[in-house]
């Protein structure tokens, strides 16, 4: 019997949780302390806080992943114990992870039916087909079936997400930033239908999220927690994001960027020309990119990720080949290799820098030395290493970035996210720099390390840096960018100066309106 | 007309010759088309595959039931599996070291155990008669099929049919391809890896006893000549395609019968060369299907080569 006709048969609604006074001590962290929070049946509840603030330990709590030191959880009001995440789906508790959890080779049917407790040993695909059909006019979201997963566009893929709970009969869904990978249209559209079921009283939301605008648009009830534990929680309507933020981040003080300097009739320092390359799979990824960043601009490119991005990077950075295209610093040839990087002054950082730009297994020291380590004082000689100097570099490097280590030899993997990233930045930044491309460069740091790294930029281009910045997060670019050119499909879209523009205008033609 | 008669007599006899060689190739192929579909590389079929072979063969030789030896050759064949498997899911083991090792320790363990049978004669598999229709000595001799090329055919389809359409392909495509996504199912990724190659095993222990007991039909320590290594590059070629992986079978068997075919008209100048021809095909295809730019289409996500 097709599940479809099980629900409309036997309507689930949507369900409450409860936690109360829950506790997890790993080790000698407290993840979570004392932690209570109540999410009525039929609302779109928002769980706001920093990285590491604890928000992944409790939802994995309520689904069964960890078992709380202490407190317990309540469904509808009966409490429950939930010792795995089996348990969790069939109380209906399901979660949306941050990242995709389909299987990239199956179709989006074949996704769904294996995602069932109960798929037959021989599945008769015509009766499954039609029974999903059946399910999908029952949902206001709408996904191709028989193209693969790796075929659908990201918003696709979120909807499939969400719809692969809906089809478990799950009643109370766990988002996890469900809009990191969206656009701002497909973020509302998937919010919006959220939030439509929830007013319907058919599911109950919980959103772990970082977006105040998300959080006003959409949520009706928010907890908020700072180090593991509950600082706020209320009606949205009560609360002004200004009292969400000071709950969020607490008394940390925050560094200011300076302000912009206004350059007058800058001179272009970079320019890259007709830029054509292909991706892993040799589909086009980049077509005809054209771009030139001034001397104190900076030049941001927004898009969804996946849009051509990484591949631009990696070309400019030297790791992709270009297909066709010239690249050009003032006025004069440029390919990115280590020698023309040192005379043209390019530098550049990007996210998760222990993947992209950092040796995990290397000490601080050596990491800090890359850009130097050929160089008088650390090689006196050509293909000798002095270590003193090295480590005497690596020192003031420490000292002057404020990177926290025990020492300069630790494995800069043994480092936490934001002082790897400091670590990176003191490498790339204490130089003279004339050229920085920066790719997602705040990526899943705390608001210290992400105001520090914005102010950083910020130096640089009033230093008279020409800054390329990509990013997915459409917030930095507003923040930061003095022009803004928009990446789809691996073509620029859109180019505009920041005081011409705005978000839904750059929004749109992120989607691909334009 | 002699040309044209010449012509023939290599054609049929490469026809021949494809079914007969492609046997053991298509076997492993589709082992480790399963094998890999779960996500893990067993390099450790060649070694597989003479443990085979040299299992069928003892068994034949003392039951004298060639039948049987061809399941003890299977069931052997899960069991070196059953510890690539096992090995595997130890943790930071890698898989490809341990295909390697488990290469070595299978053909060891079967030129040890098989000094004994270098010998004897055992009873071997019979063929059917597909020629009864004409009387051309020639055709009559090359539609003497055997029965296990027919049944790896059948396996193909079924593999194939079984990976789309049943519950079981479905967890073994979803474990191949995103471990994390698997887990978060609820599916036992290390249990289906385990079984997974252990029927890859199966295959491929079945694919070593045509050698010993159907062609060449005896046992010898030369057997095999790495044909259990190319039957892994065949899978790349066949894009872990079942139906593809028995196409390039056959053309991996046609390119084996070259040489012979040759020297059955009297061609008997480069025969080494053309007995070579499986090797460089086996080159040329991984220069042809791989490139630096590129990644394998097709390739299951979680393989240790492609992530």
């Amino acid at each position: 019997m097709s599940l479809a006709v099980e629900t409309q048969a036997d309507v689930r609604r949507a369900i409450g949780v409860e936690t109360i006074g829950m506790t997890k001590i790993f080790g000698s962290l407290v993840a979570l302390d004392d932690v209570s929070i109540r999410v009525t049946p039929g609302s779109f509840h928002a769980l706001l806080g920093e990285n590491g603030a604890g928000k992944s330990t409790l939802v994995k709590c309520m689904m069964g992943f960890y078992q709380p030191t202490k407190g317990s959880v309540l469904v509808n009001d009966a409490e429950v114990e939930i010792p795995n995440p089996r348990a969790a789906h069939a109380l209906g508790i399901g979660m949306v992870y941050q990242h995709f959890t389909l299987v990239p080779s199956l179709t989006a049917a074949e996704n769904l039916v294996i995602s069932r407790a109960d798929t037959p040993a021989i599945i008769d695909w015509a009766k499954e087909r039609k029974g999903l059909e059946a399910f999908l006019e029952t949902t206001p979201f709408k996904v191709p079936l028989n193209v693969p997963v790796s075929g659908l566009s990201a918003g696709e893929k979120q909807k499939l997400e969400i719809l692969k709970q809906l089809y478990l009969d799950q009643r109370f869904l766990i988002l996890d930033e469900p809009t990191s990978v969206l656009t701002p249209d497909e973020a509302d559209e998937v919010l919006g239908l959220l939030r439509g079921m929830t007013e319907a009283g058919d599911l109950t939301i919980l959103m772990i999220t970082h977006k105040f605008r998300e959080v006003t648009a959409y949520a009706d009830e928010v907890t908020v927690l700072r180090r593991g534990r509950m600082v706020g929680a209320g009606k949205v309507s009560d609360l002004s994001v200004n009292d969400m933020s000071h709950m969020m981040i607490g008394d940390t003080t925050i560094r200011e960027s300076a302000a912009r300097q206004v350059h007058a009739d800058a001179k272009l320092k970079l320019e890259v020309a007709g830029l054509f390359a292909e991706d892993d799979e040799q589909l086009p990824a980049l077509e005809a990119i054209n771009l030139k960043v001034h001397c104190g601009e900076i030049l941001g490119i927004a898009g969804v990720s996946g849009n051509g991005q990484s591949e631009l990077i990696e070309v400019l950075s030297g790791q992709r080949t270009p297909s066709d295209g010239r690249i050009f610093i003032d006025g004069k040839p440029y390919e990115p290799e280590r020698k023309l990087m040192d005379t043209f002054k390019v530098f550049g950082f990007s996210e998760e820098p222990l993947k992209n730009v950092a040796v995990p297994r290397m000490s601080v020291a050596e990491n800090m030395a890359f850009r130097t380590f050929d160089k008088a004082p650390i090689s006196p000689f050509k293909g000798w290493l002095s270590p003193a100097p090295m480590r005497q570099k690596a020192r003031d490097l420490i000292a002057s970035y404020r990177v926290k280590t025990p020492s300069t030899e630790e494995p800069i993997e043994n480092l936490s996210g934001g002082n790897v990233q400091r670590a990176i930045l003191a490498r790339e930044l204490s130089g003279e720099v004339d050229i920085l491309i920066v790719a997602n460069p705040c990526f899943g740091l705390d608001f210290a390390s992400v105001a520090e790294i914005r102010a950083q930029i910020m130096d640089q281009r009033n230093r008279g840096a020409a800054v390329l910045l990509v990013s997915e997060d459409l917030d930095e670019i507003l923040e930061l960018a003095d022009t803004v050119a928009v990446m789809s499909e691996g073509k620029i879209t859109y180019t505009s100066p920041m005081d011409k523009t705005d978000r839904a205008t750059i929004g749109h033609a992120m989607a691909g309106h334009h | 007309m002699f040309e044209d008669s010449a012509l023939a007599t290599v054609l049929l006899a490469m026809f021949a010759g494809a079914i007969r060689v492609s046997t053991p190739f298509l076997f492993v192929s589709l082992g480790e088309t399963l094998t890999e579909k779960s996500g893990r590389i067993n390099l450790g079929l060649e070694g597989t595959l003479v443990f085979g072979a040299m299992s069928g063969y003892a068994i034949s030789y003392h039951t004298g039931s060639p039948w049987l030896g061809v399941l003890v050759a299977g069931l052997c064949g899960s069991c070196f599996g059953a510890l690539h498997g096992y090995l595997c899911k130890l943790p930071k083991v890698n898989d490809i070291a341990i295909g390697i090792a488990l290469m070595l320790f299978g053909t060891g363990l079967a030129f040890f155990f098989g000094k004994a049978y270098i010998q004897p004669q055992a009873p071997r598999l019979p063929s059917i008669s597909f020629g009864f229709w004409t009387d051309m000595p020639a055709l009559r001799q090359a539609l003497e099929i055997n029965p296990l090329f027919l049944l790896g055919i059948v396996l193909a389809f079924v593999l194939w049919w079984g990976l789309k359409n049943t519950r079981w392909g479905l967890t073994v495509r979803t474990t191949g391809d995103s471990a994390p996504a698997a887990l978060a199912l609820g599916i036992n990724v290390n249990q289906v890896r385990l079984l997974s190659t252990m029927v890859g095993g199966f295959f491929a222990g079945v694919g070593g006893s045509f050698l010993s007991l159907y062609y060449p039909g005896s046992w010898t320590e030369g057997l095999s000549s790495g044909q259990g290594l190319m039957a892994v590059a065949l899978v790349i070629f066949a894009r872990w395609n079942p139906l593809y992986c028995f196409l390039a079978a056959l053309l991996f068997g046609a390119a084996g019968a070259l040489g012979p075919a040759l020297q059955s008209i009297g061609i008997s100048r480069g025969y080494h060369f053309f007995n070579a021809a499986p090797y460089i095909m086996t080159l040329l295809i991984m220069i042809a299907s791989t490139s630096p730019k590129r990644s394998l289409k097709g390739a299951p996500g979680e393989l240790s080569i492609t992530k």
